[in-house]
């Protein structure tokens, strides 16, 4: 039986189309589609139910950082309180178990973890931590999303004073007399807030965001949101036979880290040191065939070089989109390559990320 | 114009003299969602009832087009592949797929009516 999040009668009332994911009965879509939700909330402000994402918090002070270095290869002394970090839970091999989000609080830490992951992910850092601390992966807790150039203005209404919060940060905020936890974050390429509140209060919390103007999004838009913004999603660009570097996520790992200790460091050091084989990239079709997960990617000689991982149409940037992996001398931009699609050899190009320009706060670093 | 048909694969096919026009339901283009890509067979190939005769995206899937009869492709309608938005807008209308010069007519007899269709499609989709 498949669990339903708080916001499940909100979803059924506002004509979503259902579907299993994670163990969850989530949200694919709503009545105007896909395409409409994704042109949406780039140019407004999109609603997510992301109630089913894990939200761990763990308690403890200063030995306790030392100890979550000990797993994350992430600067966790240099954080401040309520800033966030892109983050991973890896293998000893450097392979990915989970991506996440982990936040400093004042008395610990928040980490955001998949949804798929979430349990996994629980008994693995609770074994690392020897049992040493409080770990609670809180599910009396919703979170919602809002992500779009409007986002501020809708949640603005709703909650006080989150105008000042910069990007990759986050603080208590008061709503209808309770302490509710927000950061400014998201996974769709736009500006927008992910908030964490009590399941009871999260109906009428979205309810109020949608008298504003703002609208429920599904995960078929999430995923091409996600896409054009050339952001990973775990189970498809990432998996625990991939490291960060060969994702090309290189920037997520401090140079102050590289070396240091932390399951997968000596592989780490060794791939930023020696190179690797094979990366990720971008890669667009030159017609509109679409290169789902899994099309074989070949060079001009026929010899295959790797494989997509996520593909779909763009509706911003209107075209044919893929991320996959190729071996690292076809990664170059403009290298060109072939999709074998349906039998049929379509002609493409590596192309740098993001394919949609991100829309960020100004005067803060993108992540 | 003859009386429109329908496969249970959600092809609409309608009948002027020896040519058929063949398309996608609405009620397909309802399951799939927004379509975002479309591929016909070529003018000139010879198509086999119930072969497969192009493909549909939708930005969640990629699904195979069948033929619901027989016979060689005369005509197809390039708009719908420039600009398959199209094929959600008008998918019984303006956004048919091609044009069958029909090999056996009896073929026509396998398909259902209007009424027989809807009732398949409500019943096959919950």
């Amino acid at each position: 039986m498949n669990k339903k999040t708080p916001l499940y009668k909100l979803h059924i009332q506002h004509g979503a189309k259902m579907v299993e994911f994670a163990g969850y009965q989530m949200p694919i879509q709503y009545k105007s589609g896909i395409i409409q939700e994704h042109k949406f909330t780039r140019e407004n402000a999109g609603i997510f139910d992301v109630s089913h994402m894990g939200q761990l918090f763990i308690n403890g002070s200063d030995h306790l950082t030392d100890d979550l270095e000990k797993i994350f290869p992430v600067n966790l002394k240099n954080l401040k309180t309520n800033q966030s970090k892109y983050s991973f839970l890896m293998n000893d091999k450097g392979g990915i178990y989970d991506d996440l989000i982990i936040t400093k609080l004042k008395d610990g830490y928040l980490i955001i973890l998949n949804a798929a992951c979430k349990k996994q992910d629980l008994e693995i850092i609770k074994k690392k931590l020897n049992g040493k601390y409080d770990l609670n992966l809180d599910e009396s807790l919703s979170l919602i999303a809002i992500q779009g150039p409007k986002a501020k203005d809708v949640l603005g209404k709703v909650v006080s004073n989150i105008t000042n919060l910069k990007f990759m940060n986050g603080g208590e905020f008061e709503y209808d007399n309770s302490n509710i936890y927000i950061t400014r974050s998201g996974y769709t390429g736009e500006d927008g807030f992910e908030i964490s509140l009590d399941n009871k209060k999260a109906e009428k919390f979205v309810d109020q965001l949608i008298n504003y103007g703002a609208k429920l999004i599904g995960l078929g838009a999430r995923d091409t949101l996600r896409l054009e913004a050339g952001l990973c999603l775990y189970g498809n660009d990432l998996d625990e036979k991939t490291s960060p570097i060969e994702a090309n996520l290189k920037w997520a790992i401090p140079k102050s880290r590289v070396g240091s200790d932390y399951p997968g460091s000596d592989i780490i050091k060794k791939q930023i040191d020696n190179g690797v084989k094979t990366l990720r990239v971008g890669i667009k079709p030159e017609t509109r065939v679409i290169a789902r997960g899994n099309t074989k990617i070949f060079d001009q000689n026929d010899k295959e070089i790797g494989k997509v991982t996520s593909g779909t149409f763009g509706p911003s940037v209107e075209c044919s989109i893929a991320m996959g992996y190729v071996e690292n001398n076809y990664s170059p931009t403009n290298t060109k390559i072939f999709l074998e699609v349906r039998g049929k050899k379509v002609p493409a190009n590596v192309c740098d990320l993001p394919f949609y320009k991100k829309n960020y706060v100004k005067g803060e670093k993108n992540v | 114009m003859s009386e429109v048909k329908f496969s249970k694969e959600h092809e609409w096919i309608t009948l002027e003299g020896e040519v058929a026009t063949i398309g996608i339901t609405k009620h397909a283009t309802e399951m799939l969602g927004d379509i975002v890509f479309a591929e016909l067979p070529e003018k000139g190939t010879n198509v086999e009832k119930d072969g497969t005769a192009g493909v549909v995206e939708s930005t969640k899937a990629a699904s195979d087009v069948y033929t619901p009869i027989s016979g060689e492709v005369v005509d197809i309608n390039q708009s719908i592949v420039d600009d398959p938005a199209k094929i959600n807008e008008d998918p019984e209308g303006a956004a048919w797929f091609f044009k069958l010069k029909v090999k056996d007519l009896s073929e026509l007899d396998t398909l259902m009516n209007k009424e027989e269709y809807e009732k398949f499609a409500k019943e096959t989709s919950s």
